[in-house]
């Protein structure tokens, strides 16, 4: 029954590979097209590792009463040194008041401008989970004695000194002489920005050099283990509501943020986008069985004869049927196998920035929805086919 | 040359085997069909395909009754529309009659569903058609082994048969060759190995030299003598006066009635033509025999 399957569709070679085609593009494109979204929303989970999961973030701003900028109080250095009271605020492991600026950076003769200059408390490096490839980090001291040294991301590394040994160079960062003391890990990039472009400085050499000794971007806050976030995020509002002399908790004008449910709500959005794709993928899917479908009723129509023919010889109608069947399912097969390669061979290769990761199951689910189609979509004309009275079929012309 | 002494052989043994049933009881009709009718349309648009002599009273038509003995050879004759190939469809089991009953070899066809009917179709009956109707794309081998594979035969006992029923048509050596390698003859011969194939009760042939030139004609006809030597009861449709001359009783439709139902030869024995033939060697041998005998040049 399949050598006669096979003899069936070898007989219209490009109309098989055609329907074949339907299906391949259907099954490859549910396989890529999730394993694109997985590929998104691992790699926001990787950036939610690589953040820390304790770390909390302070920025000033309304969050959401309608406050005039005026009466809104910036970040303060004072703020940082208010949160960092163990007695106040038993559940902050440390804390780092952070300013972020823009310098173009020289090396020699080598020009580039980083991503952002950060200047900081070495308590930075642990709650933002940035490590050290080479070299040290800066020190304490360094922060006390304005001391000009700096701590460089990996790309902004290779874009100034190429092969050469960052540590112990100097650059000059907006006219300001810094000793690299330091390389820090590759990261990776996890969305728009690189996290390896960066210069990082002592609080006060930055403050000195370019921002001024005013207001702090944002405080960087690392509570003492995951757990207790939440009661680092109520001591740090309480502290700040007093400095900041505010009573009422609806009017902030600080927002304290928890990396982890920022990032959470990243990955529910990556994972509405995977099933946005997935529901795409299912609908060439499905356009590829009604593809089926319509070859199949073509051949019956035109094999009515031989459906005739072999009627009169004494085929039950169950022959017939399983005949026509397994026409459809042999496409569905052999596209949903081709297709299945063509999916895994695709998912090498980055789809705009996203590395596609495959999920096993998807590639099974594919396959079997192909075959499953091909027997649904495959039953229609192999029903019309068999129900067919032979000698209606025998004068058919 | 081969098929023909081969013809011959068969046609001898044949009037052994035909005696038999002679000596028994007289075997029950192959076909028994009574007060049959076939219709197509309703009211006024009604029309009769097969309706036989009309009742004078009620102006209703009464059908055809036919009974066919084993190992006759009937052929059908009518013009075209007399009604003939609606009888052919139905003794064939492809068309149900609009009225009256059928009898196939003892089985009362009316009361068969779809999947019984293509049992009988497999088991009983050998169809040849006009336009040979074979599978495309599919070697004579594998088209002779079809009704096998439909019966539920074992791969190896059907080629054996296969292979048999080819070489009695002459055609061992196109056995992998595909419709569109053989010529029209040879395509019939290969339908005519596929309807005897599973030994069925009745051969129907529809007009099965209709597209064949006379050699092919002559060819297909000695082997369906043959056949009917060997027993096997045919039903051969036509309107050409040639081919039912091989026929042992003709029958003639017109307007879906029988207008004559002549007889040419016994039931049993081997059918006119070959008998003729056979008649003529035998004479001829008689004379040669004779020759020698007599001793003149």
């Amino acid at each position: 029954m399949i050598r006669f399957a096979f003899a069936g569709l070898a007989a219209n070679k490009v109309r098989s590979a055609l329907t074949m085609l339907g299906v391949l593009i259907g099954v490859a494109s549910v396989i890529l097209l999730l394993a694109v979204g997985n590929g998104s929303s691992t790699a926001v989970k990787n950036s939610i590792t690589a953040l820390g999961t304790n770390s909390l973030t302070v920025t000033s701003g309304s969050g959401g009463g309608a406050r005039t900028s005026s009466t809104v109080k910036k970040l303060t250095v004072d703020d940082a040194r208010a949160l960092a009271n163990p007695a106040a605020a038993p559940d902050i492991k440390s804390v780092a008041p952070v300013v972020t600026t823009t310098a173009t950076a020289d090396y020699g003769n080598i020009s580039y401008t980083p991503g952002s200059v950060i200047g900081t408390y070495p308590a930075y490096f642990e709650t933002a989970n940035q490590k050290i490839a080479s070299g040290d980090y800066f020190s304490a001291d360094d922060v006390l004695n304005s001391a000009k040294v700096a701590v460089i991301g990996s790309t902004t590394a290779q874009q100034l000194f190429d092969t050469e040994n960052p540590v112990g160079k100097t650059i000059s960062l907006g006219g300001t002489p810094l000793t690299v003391v330091g390389v820090l890990q590759t990261k990776g990039a996890t969305g728009f920005t690189d996290p390896d472009d960066v210069v990082i400085a002592p609080l006060p050499t930055v403050q000195n050099a370019f921002t001024g000794f005013g207001s702090v971007n944002q405080i960087l806050v690392q509570a003492t283990s995951a757990d207790t976030t939440t009661q680092a995020q109520s001591e740090i509002t309480q502290i700040l509501m007093g400095t900041h002399s505010l009573t009422d908790p609806t009017k902030l004008d600080f927002r304290v943020s928890n990396q982890t449910s920022l990032l959470s709500t990243r990955e529910s959005t990556s994972q509405t986008f995977t099933v946005l794709l997935g529901a795409v993928a299912a609908i060439s899917l499905l356009v590829g069985g009604i593809g089926i479908t319509n070859i199949m009723l073509v051949t019956v129509t035109e094999r009515t004869r031989e459906i005739g023919i072999r009627k009169a010889l004494g085929a039950p109608k169950a022959v017939i049927l399983g005949q026509f069947l397994t026409e459809s399912t042999l496409l569905s097969v052999f596209g949903a196998g081709l297709g299945v390669a063509a999916g895994i061979i695709g998912s090498h290769f980055s789809v705009v920035g996203i590395k596609p990761v495959v999920i096993p199951s998807s590639v099974f689910g594919a396959f079997g929805i192909a075959v499953a189609i091909g027997l649904f979509f495959g039953s229609y004309p192999a029903n019309r086919a068999a129900s067919l009275r032979p000698i209606d079929a025998l004068r058919h012309e | 040359m081969a098929r023909r002494a081969r013809a011959k052989r068969s046609a001898g043994s044949a009037v052994a085997e035909a005696a038999e049933p002679a000596v028994q009881q007289v075997p029950p009709p192959v076909i028994q069909v009574r007060r049959l009718t076939k219709s197509y349309g309703h009211g006024d648009a009604t029309v009769h395909a097969l309706c036989g002599p009309w009742d004078p009273q009620t102006d209703e038509p009464l059908g055809v009754s036919l009974d066919i003995e084993p190992g006759d050879f009937v052929a059908v004759m009518g013009s075209s529309g007399s009604g003939k190939s609606t009888l052919m469809n139905i003794l064939g089991c492809l068309d149900v009659p609009t009225a009256g009953r059928y009898l196939l070899d003892g089985i009362d066809v009316g009361h068969l569903d779809e999947s019984q009917l293509s049992l009988v179709r497999n088991r009983k009956i050998g169809f040849i058609f006009q336009s040979f109707n074979l599978v495309p794309r599919t070697s004579a081998l594998a088209q002779v082994e079809l009704p096998l594979a439909y019966a539920g035969v074992r791969a190896a006992e059907r080629r054996k048969r296969a292979l048999a029923a080819l070489a009695l048509v002459g055609l061992s050596e196109r056995a992998d060759h595909k419709p569109n390698e053989l010529s029209g003859g040879q395509q019939q011969r290969v339908a005519v190995a596929r309807a005897l194939v599973t030994a069925p009760a009745m051969l129907l042939a529809d007009e099965p030299t209709g597209n064949l030139d006379s050699r092919s004609t002559e060819e297909v006809l000695a082997i369906i003598d043959g056949l009917n030597a060997t027993g096997r009861t045919v039903v051969l449709i036509t309107h050409e006066d040639e081919v039912a001359a091989h026929a042992k009783r003709v029958i003639r439709l017109v307007d879906g009635q029988v207008t004559s139902d002549v007889r040419q030869g016994p039931a049993g024995g081997p059918p006119p033509v070959l008998a003729r033939q056979l008649a003529a060697a035998q004479a001829q041998q008689a004379q040669q025999t004779g020759a020698l005998i007599g001793g003149r040049s």
